[in-house]
C-alpha cells in the first residue's frame, strides 16, 4: 500500500488561499473608497498567481510556457485599456 | 508506468506528445481568458457609468454562498493538484479517490449556485424573467445582473464540463494508468485551475463591491 | 504512376470522412472554401447588377439589405478568414516543416466539421429568407429591431468561430513542436512566420466575437438590453466588442496572403526574400499592432475624441510593418531572375493592388478625412482592393504555385496567365471607380443613388462581369488538369522548400524519413541544390 502524503508546497498554497480569501471578504467590509475595487483585484490577482505557479505548475517551467501562460492576459489588458478608454474620456 | 497506445506518426516518441499537449492547453486557457475577458469589458463600462447602482445591486448577491462556493472551489483545485501528484508518484488508488473529491466540491458548487439562481429567481434580479427593482438605480442594476448571470451562467457551464472531464479520468483510472492518460489528467488538471482562477476574479467583481459603507 | 500517395491510398467515403490527415483535410476545406465562394459571389452579381442603374429595378430595399448582409456574412467568415490557412495552410505547414502531420490531427477534422455545421446553419438562415443587418450586427437594429433572421445567423457564426480557434492553436503548437531537427526559427519559410503570426490572433481575437454574439443573442431572446439606450446600455460597447475581433479579422485575412506572396516572389526571381528577419518580424508586428486600432471603424459613432486620436496613430503605425514588406518584396524583384508564371502574375498583381488599398486605409486613418469617408464606397474600394485584390490574389497565386504538390498534376499555364491577367483588369475596373464614387459622396449599401453617379457604377458592374467570368475560368481549366493534365514531378519549380522534397502528391505521411534542415530558406543560389533527402 503506498503511503502517500501531500507536498508540502500545495499545501501551504490551500491553506494560503484560504487565508486570502478571508483576507478579502474581511477588507470588502471596510470603507475603503476606490481602494476597495484596488485591493479586492489585487488580493485576487494573488491568489491567481498562487493557483497558476504552484497548482499549474508554472513555477517549473521554462520562459516560453511562461509567455503562453501571461500572452492571453497581456492582451486582456489591451482590450480593457483600449475599451475602456473611450468610455472614461467622452466629454 | 506504462506507455499508453503508440503515439502518432507526427511525435518523435510519447514525451514529445506529452509536452505539446500541455502547450496546446496553455494556447487554449489563453483563448478562454478573451472569451471571459469581453464580459469583463462590459462590467467594467457599466461599472464606470453606474457605479451606485453596481454597489446596490453587489449588496443583493449572497455574499455567504459566494464565499463558500469560492472556498469550495479552491480546495477542488487543491485536491485535482493532489490528484495530479499522486499519479506522478503512482499512487493510482489515491489519485482516483482524489478526483472524486474534487468532484464532489465541483458538485457542491453547482448545487449552492443552483439555490443562489432559485433565491435570485424569487427576489426578481434575473434580467428577462419577471425582473423588479425600484427606484432611480434599476437601469444600473438590471445591466449588473445582466452580466452575473452570463458570467456565472458561462462559468457554470466550464465547471460541467471540467466534472465531466475529471470523472471520466477517474473512471479510466481505476482501471489502470499509462503515460497518455497521465498527460490527459495533467492537461484536464490545468483547465479545472483555469476555471478556479476565473472564479476568483468573478467572486471580486460580483460579491465585493457592495459590502462597506452604507 | 501507381506509387501510393495520400490521395490513391484509400478511395472510401469513410476514408475521407473520417480522415485525419492534414491533406485531405485541406482538401475538404478547399471544396467547401469555393462552393462558399461562389454563394457569396453569385450576391455580390445581383449587388452589382442592382447598381448598374440609380433606380431600385432588380430588388426592394429591404432585399438589397438581405443581399448585402449575405455577401459580407459568407465572404468575411466562410471564405477569406479560413481560405489560405485551412486549404494551403493545412496542407503546406506540415510538410514545410519537415512533419508527418499537424499536432492535432483529430482537432484538425473537428476544425471542418464545425466550419460545415456553422456553415450550414448559415446558409439557412440565408435562405429561409436572410438576414438584414449588415455582416457588422451593429446593436440595437439587430437586437431589437431586425425582423429577420439574426439569431440563426448569428449562430452559424458563433460555430464556425470555434472552428478558426481550434486551426490556429492547432497551427501554434505544431509551429512550435514539430520542426524537422536543424529548422531553428531564423530558418523557417516566411509562410510559416505568416501562419504563425495569423494564428495567434485566430485565438486571441475570436474568442471576444463568441462572447459578443452570445451577448448579442441574449438580448434579442431574452430582452435584456445589454446595449440597449432605454435602460442605459450602450450600444458602443458592442461596436468595441465587434471590432476588437473584426480589425484583427482582416490581419487574419491578409497576412497569410503576404506569405504566400513570401514565396512566390522568390521562387520566381530566383532570390532570396531581401531582409528575411524584418520580413518574419513584420508579420508579428502586423499581428501585435492590429489589435491596438480597432476603434477606427468607430471615428463617427460617438467615441471620445481621445479615443478616436489614439487609434487614429495606432492605425498610421500598423501601416509599417506593411509598408516595410512591400519594400522588401520589391528589393527581392531588384536583379532577379524573373520568371512570369502565372503564380508570378498575381503576386505581382498583389503587389500593386494590395499597396493602393494599403495606401488608401491611411487615408481613412485620417481623422478628418474619414468623416467625409466613411460608410461612403471609398471605404467599400478600400477593403475591397485588400481583401480581393490582395488575399484572393495571393490564394490564387498559392494554389497555382502548389497545384502540382497537391494534385500531382500540371495545368495550362497559357489558361492561368490568361486568367490572371483577366482577373487584374476585371478587378481595377470593377473597384477604382468606386474610390470615385466615394470622393463624391455615394454612401455605401445603398441601392438607389442619384443619377450622376451612374457612369461609375456602369463602369464598375462592367467590371464585375469581367471579374466574374474570370474567376469561373480557374474552374475549368484547374478542374480540367485533375483528369487530363501532365503529371507533375516533385519540384516542377525547381525550389527549395521541404515540401518539394517529397513526391507530388506526396505519400500518406508526407515524407519517407524523417528531413533534417542544414541551412536557411530560399537558397536560390547559381549552384542550387535542394536539401539531400530520401524522399
Amino acid at each position: 500500500m503506498i503511503h502517500w502524503r501531500p507536498p508540502l508546497a500545495l499545501v501551504a498554497a490551500w491553506l494560503g488561499l484560504l487565508a486570502l480569501l478571508a483576507l478579502t471578504v474581511t477588507l470588502a467590509y471596510l470603507p475603503l473608497g476606490a481602494f476597495n475595487l484596488v485591493v479586492a483585484l489585487g488580493i485576487g490577482a494573488t491568489k491567481a498567481a498562487i493557483v497558476a505557479a504552484l497548482f499549474m505548475e508554472l513555477w517549473h517551467r521554462g520562459a516560453r510556457m511562461l509567455v503562453f501562460a501571461t500572452a492571453g492576459l497581456f492582451w486582456l489588458s489591451i482590450l480593457l485599456w483600449l475599451g475602456l478608454m473611450d468610455f472614461m474620456t467622452r466629454t | 508506468m506504462p506507455e499508453g497506445r503508440a503515439f502518432a506518426p507526427q511525435f518523435a516518441s510519447a514525451r514529445h506528445r506529452d509536452e505539446t499537449a500541455e502547450l496546446g492547453m496553455w494556447v487554449f486557457i489563453a483563448t478562454e481568458i478573451l472569451l471571459f475577458g469581453g464580459l469583463v469589458l462590459g462590467y467594467f463600462v457599466y461599472r464606470h457609468a453606474y457605479p451606485d447602482a453596481f454597489v446596490a445591486a453587489s449588496k443583493r448577491t449572497d455574499i455567504l454562498i459566494g464565499t463558500a462556493n469560492t472556498a469550495v472551489l479552491l480546495t477542488s483545485s487543491f485536491l485535482v493538484a493532489c490528484a495530479v501528484n499522486a499519479l506522478q508518484t503512482n499512487a493510482r488508488v489515491v489519485c482516483v479517490a482524489l478526483l472524486a473529491g474534487a468532484i464532489a466540491l465541483g458538485s457542491l458548487f453547482i448545487g449552492l449556485k443552483a439555490i443562489e439562481y432559485a433565491n435570485e429567481y424569487r427576489e426578481r434580479l434575473i434580467p428577462g424573467v419577471d425582473f423588479a427593482f425600484g427606484g432611480s438605480l434599476a437601469n444600473g442594476v438590471q445591466l449588473f445582473f445582466v452580466f452575473y448571470f452570463v458570467a456565472t451562467l458561462l462559468h457554470a457551464l466550464h465547471m460541467l464540463i471540467g466534472i465531466g472531464v475529471l470523472g471520466a479520468l477517474a473512471l479510466l483510472l481505476r482501471k489502470s494508468s499509462n503515460t497518455r492518460r497521465r498527460t490527459a489528467l495533467h492537461s484536464a488538471a490545468l483547465y479545472w485551475h483555469f476555471v478556479d482562477v476565473v472564479w476568483i476574479f468573478l467572486f471580486a467583481l460580483i460579491y465585493l463591491p457592495g459590502r462597506s459603507g452604507g | 504512376m501507381s506509387e501510393a500517395d495520400y490521395l490513391n491510398c484509400s478511395y472510401t467515403l469513410r476514408s475521407w470522412f473520417f480522415t485525419t490527415d492534414h491533406k485531405r483535410i485541406a482538401i475538404l476545406f478547399f471544396a467547401s472554401l469555393t462552393a462558399f465562394f461562389f454563394i457569396g459571389g453569385a450576391a455580390a452579381t445581383l449587388i452589382r447588377i442592382e447598381l448598374a442603374t440609380p433606380q431600385a429595378d432588380l430588388v426592394s430595399s429591404d432585399g438589397y439589405n438581405r443581399l448585402f448582409t449575405m455577401h459580407g456574412v459568407i465572404m468575411v467568415w466562410f471564405f477569406l478568414i479560413p481560405s489560405i490557412p485551412n486549404t494551403l495552410g493545412n496542407f503546406i505547414v506540415p510538410l514545410m516543416i519537415g512533419a508527418r502531420d499537424l499536432a492535432f490531427p483529430r482537432l484538425n477534422l473537428a476544425s471542418w466539421y464545425l466550419f460545415m455545421l456553422g456553415g450550414c446553419v448559415t446558409l439557412f438562415a440565408i435562405f429561409a429568407g436572410g438576414i438584414d443587418t449588415g455582416w457588422t450586427f451593429y446593436t440595437p437594429f439587430s437586437t431589437l429591431y431586425s425582423n429577420s433572421y439574426v439569431l440563426v445567423a448569428v449562430s452559424g457564426v458563433f460555430i464556425v468561430g470555434f472552428s478558426s480557434i481550434l486551426t490556429g492553436l492547432n497551427f501554434i503548437v505544431t509551429i512550435h513542436r514539430l520542426r524537422a531537427p536543424g529548422l531553428t526559427w531564423n530558418r523557417l519559410p516566411l509562410f510559416i512566420w505568416s501562419l504563425y503570426a495569423t494564428s495567434v490572433i485566430l485565438v486571441l481575437a475570436t474568442p471576444v466575437l463568441a462572447v459578443t454574439l452570445v451577448l448579442l443573442a441574449a438580448e434579442r431572446l431574452l430582452g435584456v438590453g445589454i446595449f440597449d439606450p432605454r435602460i442605459g446600455g450602450d450600444p458602443l460597447l458592442f461596436q468595441h466588442l465587434f471590432w476588437f475581433y473584426s480589425h484583427p479579422a482582416v490581419y487574419i485575412m491578409i497576412l497569410p496572403g503576404m506569405g504566400v506572396i513570401n514565396e512566390l516572389i522568390s521562387c520566381f526571381s530566383r532570390k532570396e526574400v531581401f531582409g528575411y528577419k524584418f520580413v518574419a518580424w513584420a508579420s508579428l508586428a502586423i499581428a501585435a499592432l492590429g489589435f491596438l486600432v480597432w476603434g477606427h471603424h468607430m471615428f463617427v459613432s460617438g467615441q471620445s475624441l481621445l479615443a478616436s486620436l489614439v487609434f487614429s496613430f495606432m492605425s498610421f503605425m500598423v501601416a509599417v510593418p506593411s509598408a516595410i514588406k512591400v519594400f522588401n518584396w520589391t528589393a527581392t524583384l531588384h536583379k532577379g531572375s524573373i520568371r512570369f508564371d502565372a503564380p508570378m502574375l498575381y503576386a505581382l498583381g498583389f503587389i500593386g493592388l494590395f499597396t493602393v488599398g494599403g495606401l488608401t486605409g491611411l487615408f481613412l486613418a485620417c481623422l478628418a478625412y474619414d468623416v467625409h469617408a466613411t460608410d461612403t464606397y471609398f471605404v467599400v474600394a478600400h477593403f475591397h482592393y485588400i481583401m480581393v485584390g490582395g488575399m484572393v490574389t495571393a490564394y490564387f497565386g498559392g494554389l497555382h504555385y502548389w497545384w502540382p504538390k497537391i494534385t500531382g498534376r500540371l495545368y495550362s499555364e497559357g489558361w492561368a496567365r490568361a486568367a490572371a491577367i483577366l482577373i487584374f483588369f476585371g478587378f481595377n475596373l470593377t473597384f477604382f471607380p468606386q474610390f470615385v464614387l466615394g470622393a463624391e459622396g455615394m454612401p455605401r449599401r445603398y441601392h438607389v443613388y442619384p443619377p450622376e453617379f451612374q457612369v461609375w457604377n456602369v463602369l464598375s458592374s462592367g467590371g464585375a462581369t469581367i471579374l466574374a467570368a474570370a474567376y469561373l475560368l480557374p474552374l475549368f481549366y484547374l478542374g480540367y488538369s485533375l483528369f487530363f493534365g501532365a503529371r507533375a514531378p516533385a519540384n516542377p519549380w525547381n525550389a527549395p522548400g521541404l515540401e518539394w522534397q517529397t513526391t507530388s502528391p506526396p505519400p500518406e505521411f508526407n515524407f519517407v524519413t524523417q528531413p533534417v534542415v542544414t541551412r536557411g530558406p530560399y537558397q536560390y543560389s547559381a549552384d542550387f541544390e535542394p536539401e539531400p533527402q530520401n524522399a
